[in-house]
């Protein structure tokens, strides 16, 4: 069963600020309780596979020093709950140029007001869409054997999308996905981290030759872009294949956060995460294994590395991770998926991915 | 100083040029004041043997020539002819570096702090609470050139007086009387006068009266400066609107510039050290300031002191000992000297190895100065104190009040010390905030015997005290090597019978330890207290900012609440009430 999301945190606003008055009424000091949102209060998982937020809370009393925050807290919380009954929603950075209303307790920069944001999302453990308010970015792409249901939002009526159907094109992910359903006969999920690899796959049609669905992500993948991911993958128990570059950033920011979510946001990493995503490659033993060329690590990947290896709670847990990463940095050296197309623009299609297919049960955890 | 005794064997009696140049050298120490008008006595006396008061003149440091002059009074002859031939305008000119009249600018300022200065003065011993008005007007058609009036309203000078003082450059010594004025600052109403003749060709014109019972006498003076002597162009009765007083008023050349080193900013730190004193001041370019009197406390009348012992170089100390009219050399110690008992005097003859009978005149070289070191070793009472007159802790608090707007004002005026025998006092007070610029150094304000010091502030003892000490430890910044930055105003006053300055000019202190001492403590004492007002006034500033901060804030927290629990205004009110309450009357940290 798919796990779901509170329901509506309309009645939890409420109450804080029901609780909160009533301290005020009695002349005490209110005080809002909030998870420690960083890797320090972050647990790894196995069993159930993703990033966790740990019992850590910090403690803000109204006082001199809080009371700004406070007032800007209670302001986004207010305009959030508009937003719900009306069903309505603000971007956020609508939602910063919501606060120019608000005089003194306005925000200057938008990283303040997605900081409160975050802190909300926090506090009543929801994400920031059910709050009311959606990002900026895209969600991702998809392509293949995969036909999603949504709705009209004029008639109501039950829409049906073939991702089949968009020819060289795409249906993009929307920032919302909870309402989707899904119907397809896919044998697995293909997710790619560059648009330009997508574009090849889809332009060939692998997708009908593999039996799939293709993901692109685009980079980091978004939240709803993983959260329509797993809801696929869960309902339709269809596995997920990740796609990315042999790098420190393709298998420890891009992988990483698709199967655990990410350290900032752990609160939610439980709805958007894949933690049943496995690592198709590239590893680094495909580096020698197809003689691929490279680019030397720079020092930032190397950085990112070392420090995966040795503070990430996801990397550390997995020997095979950590044999993968002293590989890395043993070579010295990084390649990128298209770097395939040294043996021919579809290798990727005819030989690599193909060959690969054949035995999952070697992918990296 | 060392090289006095020797005009002494080279009488001059009728060579009054030649006193008129030496005195000329040394313009701090023999100085015609004002001060002396109201004793003509003693003046008398003084004049009456020309002779003692060329040999009893010091000499500058700076005549070397008199050290060689010594050796061979063939030489010194000859050099005493040479010197005859030198007009007094010559000197003058070539010399006017020493006299305060180095450029056009300072000279506008010399001549006129000469002639307020004088007047103070006057005013002072006569105990009349000092009213002086000042105006300087640009002489018409004549670049650069400029008509100077002061008017005060002492207590006048007798008629035939007046001549001399202001018409001859050498008028009496104070040397041998010790005693606070301002005096020591710089040559004298004449020496302006005559600077003012040497570059317009103009005569002074002078109105004095004594008491409203006679008329006032009205003098046009010319110096002749080969003889140094007052030549009387007009000299007639007049009505005057003044009850008693003294007007001169002369033209000079000179530049008028406003800042830092102008007269205007004479004459308001002038006010600020005289805060009994009114002053109407008519600037060059038309402006008008009046300064009203802040206190009718005149400062008390400083007391005229001997040399203590310990003070006394042994140059002086020949000089005395040939100049003295005690009959023996005991009485001489005992008479001329402060803090000499019989009982003392005895003990330093003895470890002197000299006759308490003996005549001063007739001890040689050796012997006086045997009696010298003595002194030295031979414990000493410190000088009487009492012959100072400080301004006053509530005196300058009120000068600074009148002249710099600022928030906090502290002042001290330290008990009196010691250095080498010369009693002083060391006043200090503070200025900060209000209209001063938080970016500015600090003004440093340095008087001496109640006359600001204008000139080389880096090379007075005052400004390395300054800087010296260590502002932050007050709540100050402070670059290195300088005075604090910010807001700030400190005055520094040493009253002194003998202020050390560092050259004729008169412009800096001299840095004894123990003067050095004195303005140190009492920076400190001043840097406490403003310390504490500092840290009081960040205090209330933070308190102040905070409760505005949370005002600000809370209004949001009642409206933010009513939007989400819809409840009525007067509610909403009720939370933001509590609210202030809470967070303002409890603790405002946290």
């Amino acid at each position: 069963m798919v796990s779901k999301l509170l329901t509506s945190p309309l009645k939890a606003i409420k109450e804080t600020a029901q609780s909160m008055k009533a301290k005020i009424d009695k002349r005490v000091k209110p005080e809002m309780k909030f998870p420690v949102r960083s890797l320090q209060n972050v647990k790894y998982r196995p069993n159930i596979g993703y990033f966790e937020l740990g019992n850590k809370f910090k403690s803000r009393t109204l006082t001199y020093n809080t009371v700004k925050s406070f007032a800007q807290t209670l302001r986004m919380m207010s305009v959030s709950k508009t937003l719900i009954e009306t069903d309505d929603f603000a971007s956020k950075r609508e939602m910063y140029y919501i606060s120019k209303n608000w005089d003194e307790a306005r925000f200057d920069e938008q990283p303040e007001s997605d900081t409160v944001m975050d802190d909300i999302e926090a506090l009543y453990m929801v994400n920031r869409e059910q709050l009311g308010f959606i990002p900026e970015e895209k969600g991702g792409e998809v392509a293949g054997s995969l036909i999603v249901v949504d709705k009209d939002n004029d008639t109501g009526k039950t829409l049906k999308i073939d991702c089949t159907k968009f020819g060289s094109g795409a249906y993009s992910i929307p920032i919302s996905v909870e309402h989707l359903n899904f119907e397809t006969d896919a044998k697995f999920i293909l997710v790619i981290e560059t648009a330009g690899m997508f574009q090849r796959l889809v332009q060939h049609n692998y997708w009908k030759k593999a039996n799939c669905i293709l993901v692109s992500m685009g980079g980091v993948p978004t939240r709803a872009c993983r959260r329509f991911i797993r809801r696929l993958s869960e309902e339709k128990k269809i596995p997920v294949y990740a796609f990315v570059d042999c790098d420190p950033y393709g298998i420890g920011n891009i992988y990483r956060t698709l199967k655990v979510g990410s350290g900032n946001a752990a609160h939610i990493n439980q709805f958007f995460c894949v933690p049943d995503a496995t690592f198709l490659g590239i590893t680094p033993e495909d580096i020698k294994k197809y003689k691929l060329p490279t680019h030397p690590l720079k020092d930032v990947d190397i950085k990112r590395a070392r420090d995966a290896v040795k503070n990430d709670p996801f990397f550390k847990h997995h020997k095979q991770w950590i044999n993968a990463f002293d590989e890395l940095l043993k070579m010295g050296v990084r390649a990128e998926q298209q770097a395939l197309a040294k043996h021919g623009l579809n290798y990727v299609i005819d030989k690599y991915l193909p060959d690969k297919i054949k035995k999952p049960g070697d992918f990296l955890p | 100083m060392a090289t006095r005794g020797k005009k002494k064997k080279n009488p001059q009696k009728s060579d009054k040029k030649e006193s008129l140049q030496l005195s000329l050298a040394l313009p701090g120490k023999l100085k015609p004041k004002m001060s002396l008008r109201t004793k003509p006595p003693s003046l008398r006396a003084k004049r009456s043997k020309p002779s003692e008061e060329i040999a009893s003149s010091p000499s500058a440091p700076r005549n070397d020539k008199n050290a060689i002059a010594r050796e061979t009074v063939g030489i010194a002859e000859k050099l005493a002819k040479k010197q005859q031939a030198i007009s007094v305008s010559e000197f003058f000119t070539k010399n006017r570096h020493l006299l305060g009249f180095d450029n056009p600018r300072k000279a506008l300022l010399t001549a006129v702090k000469e002639a307020v200065d004088n007047s103070l003065d006057a005013c002072e011993e006569a105990r009349i609470l000092p009213e002086i008005a000042v105006k300087i007007e640009p002489v018409k058609d004549q670049k650069d050139r400029f008509l100077i009036t002061v008017t005060d309203n002492g207590p006048g000078i007798v008629k035939n007086q007046i001549p001399q003082i202001f018409g001859s450059l050498l008028y009496g010594s104070k040397f041998h009387s010790l005693k606070m004025s301002r005096g020591q600052q710089g040559i004298g109403i004449s020496a302006a006068a005559m600077y003012g003749q040497i570059t317009t060709g103009k005569p002074v014109k002078i109105i004095s009266k004594t008491s409203s019972k006679k008329d006032a006498c009205f003098f046009e003076l010319r110096l002749d400066m080969k003889r140094n002597q007052p030549v009387v162009l007009k000299n007639e009765q007049m009505e005057w609107k003044l009850a008693h007083g003294t007007e001169v008023e002369f033209e000079i050349e000179g530049k008028y510039q406003k800042g830092r080193q102008s007269v205007d900013e004479y004459i308001r730190q002038t006010m600020i050290a005289n805060p009994h004193c009114a002053m109407t001041y008519c600037a060059p370019d038309g402006e008008k300031l009046v300064y009203t009197r802040e206190t009718a406390h005149l400062p008390p009348e400083p007391k005229e002191i001997k040399p203590h012992p310990y003070g006394v170089e042994l140059g002086i100390f020949l000089r005395m000992l040939h100049g003295t009219t005690a009959r023996n050399v005991k009485t001489f110690l005992q008479n001329d000297f402060s803090r000499i008992s019989p009982k003392i005097a005895g003990a330093i003859l003895k470890l002197a190895g000299v006759s308490h009978s003996q005549r001063p005149a007739d001890i040689a070289a050796g012997n006086a100065e045997g009696i010298y070191r003595a002194i030295e070793q031979v414990k000493i009472m410190n000088p009487a104190t009492d012959c100072l007159a400080p301004i006053g802790e509530a005196s300058i608090l009120k000068g600074l009040e009148r002249e710099v707007k600022a928030d906090f004002y502290s002042a001290i005026s330290r008990p009196p010390s010691v250095y080498r025998g010369n009693p002083f006092i060391i006043e200090v007070g503070l200025a900060w905030g209000g209209e001063q610029s938080m970016e500015e150094p600090t003004t440093l304000l340095r008087f001496a015997n109640r006359v600001p010091l204008l000139y080389q502030p880096g090379a007075c003892s005052i400004t390395r005290s300054v800087v010296t000490t260590d502002w932050k430890n007050y709540g100050l910044t402070q670059p290195r090597d300088s005075v604090p930055i910010g807001a700030l105003t400190i005055f520094v006053h040493i009253a002194s019978v003998w202020v050390p300055f560092t050259s004729e000019s008169k412009e800096a202190i001299a840095d004894y330890p123990e003067i050095k001492k004195e303005i140190r403590l009492a920076l400190q004492e001043c840097g406490r207290k403003l310390s504490t007002y500092l840290s009081h006034r960040r205090r209330a500033q933070e308190e102040g900012r905070k409760k505005g901060y949370i005002e600000t804030y809370i209004p949001h927290i009642g409206e933010a609440l009513r939007e989400m629990l819809n409840f009525s205004e007067k509610e909403e009110q009720k939370i933001v009430t509590n609210l202030r309450t809470m967070l303002e009357k409890g603790k405002i940290h946290g």
